[in-house]
């Protein structure tokens, strides 16, 4: 019994279909608002309010010929967008929605899944990286090394942003920092400069505009992913998309006070949240023109890395204070 | 580490097909090669076996975005050539699709150059308010593209006072959205940040390799030929030249919105001071033996047709030197030293129309790789010894 429901919750809910079902829906809704925003109609005829658009795409993908170049390290080539998948859907289970009982730390709670949690999201960015190396196409191996670049600087900012509020709550784990704030929620204030930082910084992290720097498709055409097609592709989009959710769980959590309210008002509280998350990330896509690599770092060293401090300091102040 | 990206002939970011070969050192441009004569058509060939008119028709598809100035500045070389005076009615006419083929081109540029900084909101927009010019285009001649207005001696089509007055009204809702557009232009710290110091020309290159039109604005050279050279009705219109000083791609955009500026008071100051009368004269079928040269703005810059005639009702010779064409050894300079995500910036400011600018094809020999400039004869040639080798059918070799 227990290894039928450890498979239910790996495969079913909140693993790969729910997940699956979610990011879908969630990547309608950036299409949708992206397309309002400038004026457009975006999906339409697909399903009730062209809901199945994103599930047709990855279905008409999957079924396109899968061309792996003759000069490409083809094992490498054909596991990363599966490795990719497993990443972001470890990183899925970790949030709290399905894990909220505060009192028994299980596998998929525990101090410190904070740290993993961003470590397992990090891991996208050197896959992605090693898809242009492998594909060794002049155009991906250009976009790898964007990605990588991108990483410099964004991910410090990121991580301080995000771990800032974990300061305050006295905590590495998601469901006791949610809780942290569910009980005291003036305290959600401070971290608003925090949360914009994260904010853009998970923006960088899923390579949207303004940084969609490794894709730009005007420069280097698909960029990390002008070799791959197919159902190599297919599963490479569900991966970002289940990217953005996660990240825009992860924000909600630490920034937003987590999805209080047991199972089924915590799981409306998460759609809510997220989409309120994705909503903001799409704003900034519509709003914003693409920046150049070096652009994107001094940005974020000049800017982003001494908000981040300056958040973290007033996180340690607030902490002095109240103690 | 310094290694050669191809940028076309087939690539996103080009519209049409042309090759840029760029030495790359990491991100930064090191030289850079441009290949053309993907696209020729031979139609300057063409144009010497048809008549005076079906050659307006045929010149008017060197190009789909500036169709309206290839066929006006070879009706002005014809017209010279037949020394035949328009009516100034038909005149008016004739360069109100003028100015507002320029509105539709700026606007299309103004989104291209949006998608390239891949800001695709400020495209859409634009794309968006260029319909509405679009439908007055429709409205005057009959079609969205290929207008045909022009007829040798005048136009084709009248403008009633309804139509005159729904080009204001237009004219008026545009005004406000470029308003708008130099707003965002100016003041969008993610676009003015891609934009503002990108493909540097300063003004003494722009004057030494010859660059027109916007290109040339950009970098503080005041050369338009509705002023140096005032054609038809332009002395008679008060409008300004669009400079600017930054000699950089936001220069050029802001040269273009604001020429969309003074482009919407010529249309005003044309449609409320149209004059009564005939539209066109009637034109001879053939023309004396001379020769004539024609210069025009187009939106992208000077465009010249050389036409040379020989008594008959065809054209002996027909050259064409559209602006894209004199804009390339500018880019070249421009492109240097740059970024590589800057070359789809950089090379769209000049707004490239290349099937425009196609008129001779280089070859390159698939076994020594050497490379040589042909004309359309020598390829006709080519074939047709080819033909003669080649048995009738199964003895073709692919020639990798």
């Amino acid at each position: 019994m227990a290894v039928l429901r450890t498979f239910l919750y790996l495969l079913v809910y909140p693993g790969l279909v729910f997940l699956f079902v979610y990011s879908t829906f969630c990547e309608w809704f950036d299409r949708k608002v992206y397309a309002r925003l400038q004026n457009r109609m975006g999906p339409t005829h697909t399903g009730r309010f062209g809901l199945l658009q994103p599930v047709a795409d990855f279905l008409k993908l999957l079924a396109k010929e899968d061309i792996v170049p003759e000069r490409a390290d083809k094992t490498l080539f054909s596991l990363l967008p599966i490795f990719g998948i497993a990443i972001v859907g470890a990183a899925g289970l970790l949030l709290p929605v399905w894990n909220f009982d505060l009192a028994v730390p299980g596998p998929t709670s525990f101090p410190g899944d904070l740290i993993v949690i961003l470590y397992l999201l990090s891991l996208p960015t050197l896959i992605f990286f090693l898809a242009g190396w492998a594909s060794t196409n002049f155009f991906s191996i250009i976009g790898g090394t964007r990605v990588l670049t991108m990483l410099f600087g964004y991910e410090v900012p990121l991580f301080l942003a995000v771990l800032s509020p974990a300061v305050l709550a006295g905590s590495w784990r998601l469901a006791e920092i949610a809780a942290f704030y569910q009980a005291r929620p003036l305290l959600v204030l401070p971290n608003l400069l925090g949360f914009v930082v994260a904010l853009i910084g998970v923006q960088a992290k899923l390579e949207r505009t303004p940084f969609d720097i490794p894709h730009a498709e005007t420069e280097i055409v698909g960029g990390t992913f002008t070799e791959y097609s197919g159902k190599k592709l297919a599963l490479f989009r569900l991966m970002i998309d289940i990217e953005m959710v996660v990240s825009a769980g992860l924000l909600a959590t630490v920034f937003l006070g987590g999805f209080p309210g047991g199972a089924l008002l915590g799981f409306l509280s998460f759609v809510v949240k997220t989409l309120f998350v994705i909503f903001l990330l799409t704003l900034i896509r519509a709003m914003t023109s693409r920046i150049r690599v070096d652009q994107v770092v001094l940005f974020a060293w000049k800017y982003l890395a001494p908000l981040a401090v300056v958040q973290l300091l007033a996180v340690i102040l607030i902490k002095g204070l109240r103690s | 580490m310094k290694f050669e990206i191809p940028i076309g002939p087939q690539h996103p970011a080009l519209k049409e097909p042309i090759s840029l070969r760029m030495t790359v050192e990491g991100e930064v441009i090191r030289d850079v090669d441009i290949r053309l004569g993907y696209n020729h058509r031979g139609l300057e060939k063409l144009a010497e076996e048809k008549t005076w008119v079906q050659n307006i028709y045929l010149v008017e598809r060197i190009c789909g975005i500036c169709s309206h100035s290839h066929a006006t500045c070879y009706v002005q070389a014809v017209e010279k050539l037949m020394e035949l005076a328009p009516p100034r009615r038909g005149l008016y006419i004739r360069y109100l699709v003028s100015e507002l083929e320029r509105v539709h081109s700026h606007l299309l540029w103004l989104g291209v150059a949006g998608h390239e900084a891949g800001f695709d909101s400020f495209f859409m927009y634009t794309w968006r308010d260029r319909e509405v010019v679009m439908d007055l285009l429709e409205m005057i001649s009959g079609n969205r593209v290929h207008y045909a207005i022009n007829a040798i001696g005048g136009v084709r089509r009248d403008l009633d006072d309804a139509q005159r007055q729904k080009i204001l009204d237009g004219v008026t809702v545009l005004r406000k959205r470029s308003e708008y557009y130099f707003h965002i232009g100016a003041n969008e710290p993610s676009f003015v940040g891609r934009l503002a110091g990108v493909g540097r020309l300063t003004k003494e290159r722009a004057v030494a390799l010859c660059a027109v039109g916007p290109t040339a604005r950009a970098s503080a050279v005041a050369r338009d030929v509705r002023k140096e050279d005032p054609y038809a009705v332009y002395d008679e219109i008060d409008f300004d030249l669009c400079t600017a000083e930054t000699c950089d791609v936001l220069g050029r955009t802001v040269v273009r919105i604001k020429e969309l500026m003074e482009s919407y008071k010529i249309i005003e100051f044309i449609v409320r001071n149209i004059p009564a009368g005939e539209i066109a004269v009637r034109a001879p079928r053939k023309a004396k033996p001379n020769e004539a040269v024609s210069r025009y703005e187009a939106p992208r810059g000077e465009n010249i047709h050389y036409i040379k005639s020989n008594g008959s009702d065809k054209p002996e010779r027909l050259k064409v030197r559209a602006p894209t064409l004199a804009n390339y050894p500018a880019t070249v300079e421009m492109l240097r030293n740059g970024f590589i995500a800057d070359i789809p910036l950089i090379f769209a400011a000049i707004d490239p129309c290349i099937c425009c600018a196609e008129r001779s094809v280089e070859l390159l020999d698939a076994r020594s790789g050497e490379a040589r400039t042909v004309r359309m004869s020598d390829l006709r040639r080519l074939a047709a010894a080819r033909r003669r080798d080649v048995g009738l059918k199964g003895k073709a070799e692919w020639p990798f």
